[in-house]
């Protein structure tokens, strides 16, 4: 026992997926133990924000201001207020007013918005523009007037009694504030999803509900494909007939069909999560049942065995002892496959709409199905559906590779 | 040819023995389940109804319909008589459209999406493989872990991220439907170029799936094959290189038909979904619109078709596998 794990931990293959995998699986477990949001909580309002730091911004007036020098400062500010389309929009009409193309500089805000004002002229009537073009220029030209002011903006509260605005404070263009400082800050490292809930946190813990189903429905899947298979290859004869019938019946008929039958029928009430594991072990126990059964035919009549027989021990002893430690080893590796397509099939479930039904936990499948109806990826918004796709591809790949390490230990033939 | 029939028969005997239980099965696991359906379909239909004498005698006319009065064994009598003469109802969530009118309109565009993607993958999967195993070296390095990565990949993530590329990015390819949402199915240029330029999408991320999985299943039986002790043989026999090539890896080949056989029925699972996220206007797209609108009639109905598709594409391998192996030749004239 020994010797064969420090077998498998020479495999190269083996130690990279078995890493991966512990990753994922210790990420899983301590994240929630840090922060403790419920991941279903809706932070947002509204759909689809950007990754990034989220600072409050009644607090940040609040809190003390530093004044910073900085001389790119004015430049970059003018760059975030004037899109590229806009200032493109501005060379075309002041080249067909009459300035030099050579002069104009779209990349330099700054000198640009100087020969704008010096030029636009909203009156000023240019061959060839649409009434609705030149509305565009004066809604242009009225949005940048203040841009280049180097004013500060006045905070005023109400009065109660009197209704009137009163001054409070001036916040300057050079104030800063110390983010440390701001009492409310979110950071939102891969932003929200359609519901405006924090994708980090909810991917986490769907990552745990989905490796549970995978685990539960790979134990079921195994359990009852080594049961069979040992029955039916141990015991032979007529039992042999029936289960290799079964397994020959529900090789060919898609277990994909039979899983959407069983899990519409079900209903939508009582489709929780364990009940989707369930049901993907029900139905996917196949290809281990028929392996094992092979496996076991080509032991049964090895010399151990029958000296076993010999002895008189009983069936259950000499499966359990002279069997199984033999096909222990197919018996991980198919338990590993099925663990990963058992989370292949709850999110094919899911993105079909027949996902368990939650209301604390999600699970990788009900993310992806979430992100595809709100059209996240026609939308552009990755961060709805990439994390997950990666993180599904992660514990697939990982467990994949675990299963080809696995293979070349233990099928010496396929080693390079 | 007479060599076979014994081979042909058993393999027929073993395609209608499937196809009744998958029938049978498509018949019971529905009604196994807790609940009335036809009581959940009355309730949808009767929202906002206050007459109960109304209600209820809308849960009598479907009740009829369905036949779910009678006893079981009855109702599988008139189950099977619909569906001989192809008629599976009304659909719920489409009506007044009949089931079998849906189906006939998604059925083609799913037959002419998936069978020749999983073809094309089969063919590209099994070269690449062999030739990983023949080649060795960096190219075999390179490869397997790029197939096993792709394998592993969920058949919609690789939907997903062929569309967002193709489709969202570089618009090369539109990102939904079988064809353009001004036209309507005909035989004209117009129509058979956007069908065209709309299946390449889905095609190809089915490709892609089916190729990273053939490879290795390809690669690990080639190189099995290359250890042989034939292929030794015929090396000390000074047979040429490419001859005994030749025939490695049609012996390699064999199992990974018969792992075709085996595992269509997958292969079409994910590519079902595959054309939901392109929204394509197969099977796999209605079988989603019957889930969105509790279309009992519907979904069970694509079910039995999408099981009769695979146990004939099943068929289909087996008999073509009967030829090309010579082992069931020699087997059937001992």
């Amino acid at each position: 026992m020994k010797h064969t794990l420090q077998q498998i931990f020479r495999s190269g293959k083996f130690v990279f997926g078995f890493s991966i995998f512990v990753g994922i699986v210790l990420i899983v477990l301590i994240y929630p133990l840090v922060i403790k949001d419920k991941p279903l909580d809706i932070v947002a309002q509204g759909t689809f924000f950007e990754p990034g730091i989220y600072v409050s911004v009644y607090d940040s007036l609040n809190a003390t201001p530093y004044t910073l020098l900085l001389d790119d400062a004015a430049a970059k500010r003018l760059e975030s207020r004037l899109p590229e389309e806009d200032s493109l929009a501005m060379k075309e009409w002041l080249v067909a007013a009459g300035v030099p193309d050579a002069e104009i500089d779209t990349t330099n805000t700054a000198k640009l918005l100087e020969q704008w004002v010096n030029n636009f002229d909203s009156k000023k009537n240019l061959p060839g523009m649409t009434n609705a073009k030149r509305n565009y220029y004066i809604r242009l030209n009225n949005s940048l007037s203040g841009l280049l002011s180097t004013e500060g903006a006045v905070l005023a509260r109400k009065n109660p009694q009197t209704g009137a605005l009163e001054q409070v404070k001036i916040v300057n263009q050079t104030d800063y504030v110390n983010v440390s400082q701001v009492s409310n800050v979110r950071i939102l490292p891969l932003g929200t999803d359609n519901f405006g809930r924090d994708v980090l946190t909810e991917i986490v813990h769907a990552a745990k509900v989905s490796l549970q189903i995978g685990l539960l429905a790979g134990l079921i899947a195994t359990l009852i494909g080594l049961t069979l298979g040992l029955l039916a290859g141990y015991i032979g004869g007529m039992v042999d007939d029936i289960i290799t019938f079964i397994t020959n019946l529900f090789i060919v008929i898609p277990s994909f069909v039979l899983l959407i039958l069983i899990s519409f029928s079900i209903g939508q009430d009582k489709r929780g999560a364990t009940t989707i594991a369930v049901v993907i072990g029900l139905t996917s126990w196949v290809w281990t049942a028929r392996a094992v059964r092979s496996q076991v035919i080509s032991l049964r009549n090895r010399d151990h065995v029958n000296l076993s027989k010999l002895s008189g021990h009983s069936i259950f002893h000499i499966i359990l002892t002279d069997i199984l430690p033999y096909i222990a080893s197919y018996v991980v590796m198919a338990l590993i496959l099925q663990i990963s397509s058992g989370i292949l099939a709850e999110a094919g479930l899911s993105i079909l709409g027949l996902g368990p039904r939650t209301t604390e936990f999600p699970t990788l499948g009900l993310m992806m199905n979430w992100a595809l109806v709100y059209q996240a990826h026609v939308l552009g918004k990755w961060w709805a559906y990439m994390p997950v796709l990666v993180t599904i591809a992660l514990i697939t790949f990982s467990m994949n590779l675990m299963n080809t390490g696995l293979d070349q230990v233990f099928n010496p033939a396929l080693r390079d | 040819m007479k060599g076979y029939r014994k081979y042909f028969l058993n393999k027929l005997g073993w395609f209608l023995i499937t196809f009744v239980c998958a029938f049978l099965l498509n018949f019971i696991l529905p009604r196994l389940m807790p609940g009335d359906p036809v009581a959940a379909i009355v309730s949808r239909l009767a929202q906002g109804m206050s007459n109960t004498a109304g209600v209820q005698a809308i849960y009598e006319q479907y009740s009829t319909l369905f036949g779910t009065n009678k006893s079981i064994p009855e109702q599988f009598i008139i189950y099977v008589g619909n569906v001989a003469r192809g008629d599976f109802g009304f659909s719920f969530s489409q009506y007044p459209r009949t089931v079998a009118d849906v189906i006939k309109s998604s059925i083609m565009w799913t037959i002419a999406l998936q069978f020749p993607a999983i073809i094309v993958g089969w063919i590209i999967g099994n070269s690449l493989g062999a030739l990983a195993a023949y080649l060795k070296g960096g190219f075999d390095k390179a490869l397997m872990p790029l197939s096993i990565f792709i394998s592993n990949f969920p058949p919609f993530g690789m939907a997903v991220i062929m569309m967002v590329i193709f489709g969202v990015n570089l618009k090369w390819f539109p990102t939904s439907g079988g064809y353009g949402f001004d036209l309507i199915p005909s035989f004209t240029w117009e129509f058979v170029w956007s069908a065209i330029v709309h299946y390449q999408l889905p095609f190809w991320s089915i490709v892609l799936i089916a190729i990273g999985g053939q490879a290795i299943g390809m690669r690990s039986m080639a190189i099995y094959e290359l250890n042989a002790d034939y292929v030794k043989y015929s090396r000390f026999m000074g047979i040429k290189d490419r001859k005994i090539v030749g025939y490695v890896f049609r012996n390699a080949m064999l199992p990974q038909i018969t792992g075709l056989a085996l595992s269509i029925g997958t292969m079409v699972g994910g590519a079902l979904v595959a054309e939901i996220i392109f929204s394509y206007p197969g099977l796999g797209s209605t079988i989603l619109t019957a889930v969105r609108g509790q279309d009992y009639p519907l979904i069970s109905a694509t079910t039995l078709i999408i099981t009769m598709m695979v146990l004939i594409a099943n068929f289909l391998i087996e008999i073509l596998y009967g030829f090309i192996d010579p082992r069931i030749k020699a087997a059937q004239s001992d």
